[in-house]
């Protein structure tokens, strides 16, 4: 099949960086410009000075450490955890981390050098990541992630100042590009890990329905930082299982959409949904 | 007997310690960071109605709506190597002091309990307390001058400063002397201070109660 315009196979990842630089412009315009779309930062903000965003994983450290029962902070999380519930739990590491752009940058450069996948950890010790975060937060009875965590070092720094917070964020860039790709989203950011599990009951997923034109080119899996969420949807054991990528690993983020010149991938809900062709059998009901 | 147990529940048993090893590991380490990071500087002061330092690093979201509300910008986000916990906020008093804003917005905008702006007032704010601890550069006590710079600036005017009379050696001078019952710590008198390294300091209230050149009266007292 032909490949298709370069915006087209781009569309998705085009969206992602406007909407992970215009989220920084909107927290940079108050400080830079007076313009007050959002005030403070992603741990907790007030957006267009009415409603309060908070950092659901950001609460629950303080909650365990035993404060932030406050209503501002709770309703600000009940939100937040509300538009992932319905978008996707990853898709803040997508849509929104502004991490992203570095370690996506490493991602590149790696597959521009045709580097192999480096030192790959079990998926799962994000997970591990995750609950000594949470026990390390009741134990010490302080927010202990936010002391290391490069996403909110970096956002930070570009709203209120970096200081030494770069030396932070080139580790995780070296380490990705040079160590084990996709290693910090994908294996160690309890951040990340937080997420995943929100999404796993999430509404908007990737789906592969028009999978029986899949060619095996290999693109999506090339592209993918969490190639293992794709081949369940894709290449099922059983004919009859769903198309859904129902992994709460999967990011939204679009790229599989993008670079399948056959049209495999788009974006449904978890639960309605129809093979696209009539050579499958339906799924089961 | 581990011989006779079947190679993927050995794998799976492997896995769990590996698992809770690991996890304990990060967790210590993570839990000693935090300790360690949650010590305060003598030279910075947290903003008016913040909980005490332990229970400060619970709350704080490290959100930085604070420093934004601050009308003075005087308040900063603390950076990975500015000394004070990562992200939570903290002013300089002889940079810059707090201005004592009778709406107190900083708390206002807090999203936790972190800062709670005291009922009574910004009064009753104790952000730190001040301390003669330079006596003998002080130049009202040393005789340079007739200063009394500290007594000028402190806005709860002739309660948390007093310019006290005493004589030693047939000299007459005037004293600089705080009442710890009125000081709200907002570092106005260490911010004004002539000499090259101020003479009185606002240090943070654990760090004034611990100083053992004298008993300090309890608030209120």
């Amino acid at each position: 099949m032909a490949r298709r315009h370069c915006l087209l196979r781009h569309r998705w990842l085009l969206l992602r960086r406007v909407s992970q630089l215009g989220l920084l412009a909107a927290f940079l315009a108050g400080p830079w410009f007076g313009l007050w779309l959002l005030r403070g930062n992603l741990a907790s903000s007030v957006l267009l000075d009415t409603v309060p965003l908070t950092d659901p994983l950001v609460l629950l450290q303080a909650l365990v450490a035993g404060h932030g029962a406050q209503m501002a902070a709770l309703s600000g999380a009940a939100l937040v955890l509300l538009v992932y519930v319905l978008l996707g739990g990853r898709s803040y590491c997508a849509w929104v981390c502004p991490l992203n752009l570095v370690t996506d940058l490493a991602a590149g450069l790696r597959r521009m050098m045709g580097l192999a996948r480096g030192w790959q950890m079990r998926r799962h010790a994000r997970l591990v990541v995750l609950g000594a975060v949470v026990v390390a937060s009741w134990a010490s009875g302080a927010i202990v992630w936010e002391l290391l965590n490069p996403i909110t070092v970096l956002q930070r720094g570009i709203v209120f100042g970096m200081g030494a917070g770069w030396v932070l964020i080139a580790a995780v860039f070296l380490f990705d590009l040079t160590v084990s790709a996709h290693g910090w989203c994908g294996h160690l950011c309890p951040v990340g890990a937080f997420y995943g599990l929100v999404g796993k009951t999430s509404v908007l997923r990737v789906n592969a329905a028009a999978r029986a034109k899949c060619t095996d080119c290999g693109d999506c899996f090339r592209v993918c930082p969490e190639p293992q969420v794709i081949a369940p949807a894709l290449k099922p054991a059983k004919p009859s299982a769903s198309p859904v990528v129902l992994s709460g690993d999967c990011l939204n983020c679009g790229r599989c959409i993008d670079v399948c010149d056959e049209g495999v991938f788009r974006f449904g809900s978890r639960r309605v949904l129809r093979l696209h062709d009539s050579s499958a059998p339906p799924p089961p009901t | 007997m581990p011989s006779s147990m079947p190679a993927s529940r050995r794998k799976f048993i492997g896995d769990c310690l590996g698992v809770l090893g690991a996890g304990g590991v990060i967790g210590l380490l993570l839990a000693a960071n935090a300790r360690v990071a949650e010590a305060l500087p003598a030279w910075a002061l947290r903003p008016p109605g913040a909980l005490t330092e332990d229970d400060f690093g619970a709350a704080c979201l490290r959100c930085g709506l604070c420093v934004q509300a601050c009308p003075y910008d005087i308040l900063h986000l603390a950076r990975l190597s500015d000394g004070v916990t990562p992200g939570t906020p903290y002013f300089v008093a002889r940079q810059r002091a707090c201005e004592m804003c009778v709406d107190i917005p900083c708390a206002v905008a807090c999203p936790t309990d972190a800062l709670t702006a005291p009922a009574p007032g910004i009064a009753a704010a104790r952000m730190g307390l001040a301390r003669m601890t330079g006596p003998d550069t002080c130049y009202s006590i040393n005789g340079t001058a007739q200063c009394g710079a500290c007594y000028l600036a402190c806005p709860v005017k002739d309660a948390a400063i007093t310019m006290e009379r005493r004589s030693a050696g047939g000299r007459v001078y005037f004293e600089p002397t705080v009442n710890a019952a009125n000081c709200t710590g907002c570092g106005k008198c260490e911010e004004a201070c002539v000499t090259e390294e101020a003479s009185i300091k606002v240090l943070p209230l654990a760090l004034a109660r611990q100083d053992r050149r004298g008993p300090l009266p309890r608030r209120g007292a």
